[in-house]
């Protein structure tokens, strides 16, 4: 199509506000944050004084003292509960998919039942599953505790999200949030599987049997291979999300006896907006940045590359 | 009538069971809403039912408990609407000019600008939050719905435009060129062919950006200090991190909190799950 001078002008200029707020909100903050990240900026007014590498210094070096502890036990943490996070939602997500993908009756209830904490807010997961994994005290149980005395399981009481022992690196209060975390976004990957299982023609799935192949080995063969750029994408999608989670564990569970469910989220907002350390809060925004961003950006060329080749 | 087989009743009793499970939090939230205030201090019946049905948890989350200091969710609920519809409503008119733009005006630069674009959607809002509080109060919009309501607009626009994009891109460029044969411009173009086809386009966008936005806290707690004007994300927050925990006031709080998308997710689930897959199917 050819177009005239006319529109192709209009066309910018229709495009051009967008572009710019998106240059000025996402990238001209970004560089600004990272001026912060450089600076001496503590205390409620502005100072751009440069700081050099002294706030990174801070999170990541024993200069840093209790800062520096806190950071490192939020990188263990946001490590941690990003494998289990998804390892748990890939799990589950796929096997609903393939469950729902079997011919059932009430198909539709079953995926409204799955999906629906999709809908709800981060804040409202927090609030409920903050109640329900309350530990109580030892002799007044509640939420999950009180069900296990109910059903005389005490031995399996335990403290949840306030327990402050650790294998390793890995706080066992963190399970609780992950639970909660995994209840709602399971839901999502199985409706990108369940999407992806849709668009697989019948007729490949016939030729399997035909060619003898058993519902398992049509599942192992033809079926999962295909699913893997949905795993791709649902690894992304729910990766970033955890690596910038703040919502949820903030109103759940907040930062924790010991930090033990700490994440960058929460100690970035509260160094900066309660405890007006602007250059630290800021520094830890960007290395979060950071993290997203080597998941991100491979995979927004990736996608960007495949589809310039269509 | 098939046979009985037994593989498919273990498929269907492991469906039960996750549901049942994805279920426990919703018979929590209803049975310690429903409950007495009475009722709900005795911890050993939380799992109970209800002896029952008690609207003073609903009224108490509603109205706020004034002589204990807990302020009601109604005027957040109110603040909620106000900030949702305008921010719903602007940033999906602007993601589907965009859109409009990106699929069949391809232009140099075209290529590059758009997944610098989609970045904006991925990146943690931690990194830009300093400058924004900054840039709102330097505005004049710092504190207030106005200021919260463009940085939904903004932060909407990669999705929304996204959306539409690939939208657009399914519709036939013989219609567009029949349109232009018959002397429509560019906005002609738009405004006749387009716009009229955009309607499931635009349910789509506007049940994911209106239940994103309802449901969006970090923006809303940094932005908004003052609890007068606070959507109710953050008010219901502040109540379960008081330290007077009324939890059957909280349980009734987070419901009210949660009908709307709730309601939007039960009658419109189908355009709800496009937007879903939309955001993580990219390109």
């Amino acid at each position: 199509m050819s177009y005239n001078k006319r529109d192709r002008i209009l066309a910018f200029l229709i495009l051009l506000p967008s572009i710019l707020l998106l240059a000025v909100f996402v990238y001209g903050f970004i560089g600004w944050t990272g001026l912060v990240a450089f600076s001496k900026w503590d205390g409620v007014e502005p100072n751009y004084e440069w700081a050099g590498l002294e706030n990174f210094r801070m999170l990541f070096t024993s200069a840093g003292g209790i800062a520096a502890q806190r950071f490192s036990i939020d990188l263990w943490n946001t490590l941690f509960f990003t494998l289990f996070f998804l390892l748990i939602c890939v799990l589950i997500g796929l096997l609903l998919a393939i469950l729902l993908d079997q011919r059932i009756k009430w198909e539709g209830v079953f995926r409204t039942i799955y999906l629906f904490p999709m809908s709800l807010s981060f804040v409202v997961t927090g609030v409920v599953w903050q109640w329900i994994f309350a530990p109580g005290t030892s002799s007044r149980p509640r939420g999950i505790n009180a069900l296990l005395h109910m059903v005389g399981l005490d031995s399996l009481r335990w403290k949840w999200y306030t327990d402050t022992r650790a294998i390793g690196h890995f706080h066992l209060a963190l399970i609780p949030v992950i639970i909660a975390a995994s209840w709602q976004l399971i839901g999502y990957t199985m409706a990108m599987y369940l999407a992806g299982l849709r668009s697989i023609p019948e007729e490949l799935r016939e030729a399997a049997r035909v060619d003898g192949a058993s519902e398992w080995q049509i599942y192992r063969h033809v079926i999962l291979p295909l699913l893997q750029p949905i795993t791709l994408s649902a690894l992304i999608v729910l990766g970033h999300i955890s690596l910038k989670i703040f919502d949820l564990v903030y109103t759940m569970t907040g930062k924790g006896p010991g930090f033990v469910t700490d994440v960058p989220g929460i100690f970035m907002f509260e160094t900066t907006f309660q405890g007006n350390h602007y250059a630290q809060g800021a520094a830890i925004s960007i290395v979060m940045l950071l993290m997203v961003a080597v998941v991100v950006i491979p995979y927004l060329i990736y996608n960007f590359r495949r589809e310039v080749e269509l | 009538m098939k046979r009985f087989n037994p593989a498919r009743l273990g498929i269907y009793l492991l469906l039960i069971l996750f549901a049942l499970v994805f279920l426990l939090p919703v018979y929590v939230l209803l049975v310690s809403s429903f409950k007495s205030f009475a009722e709900v201090q005795d911890l050993s019946r939380m799992w109970a039912l209800p002896s029952g049905l008690y609207w003073e948890s609903f009224r108490a989350a509603w109205f706020g408990i004034p002589e204990k200091g807990l302020r009601g969710l109604a005027p957040n609920l109110r603040n909620s609407i106000y900030l949702t519809v305008p921010a719903t409503i602007i940033s999906s008119l602007l993601g589907s000019l965009n859109g409009y733009i990106l699929s069949k005006w391809r232009f140099p630069g075209a290529n590059v600008i758009f997944p610098l674009m989609l970045f904006g959607m991925f990146i943690p809002y931690q990194s830009i939050l300093i400058p924004l509080t900054q840039t709102l109060a330097a505005i004049g919009l710092g504190g207030t719905l106005w200021g919260l309501i463009l940085v939904h607009v903004v932060y909407g626009l990669p999705i929304t435009t996204l959306i539409f994009r690939n939208y657009y891109a399914e519709v036939p460029t013989e219609l567009i060129e029949a349109a232009r044969i018959d002397g429509a411009g560019l906005l002609g173009v738009y405004w006749r062919v387009l716009f009229p086809l955009s309607i499931p386009g635009f349910v789509v966008v506007i049940i994911w950006q209106f239940t994103n936005i309802w449901n969006e806290f970090l923006f809303a707690v940094t932005i908004l200090q003052n609890p007068d004007l606070q959507p109710i994300t953050v008010a219901l927050r502040n109540l379960s991190g008081s330290q007077i925990k009324e939890w059957n006031m909280v349980m009734a709080g987070a419901l009210i909190a949660a009908i709307p998308t709730l309601l939007i997710y039960i009658l419109l689930g189908r355009y709800f799950i496009r937007g879903l897959l939309a955001g993580s199917v990219k390109g």
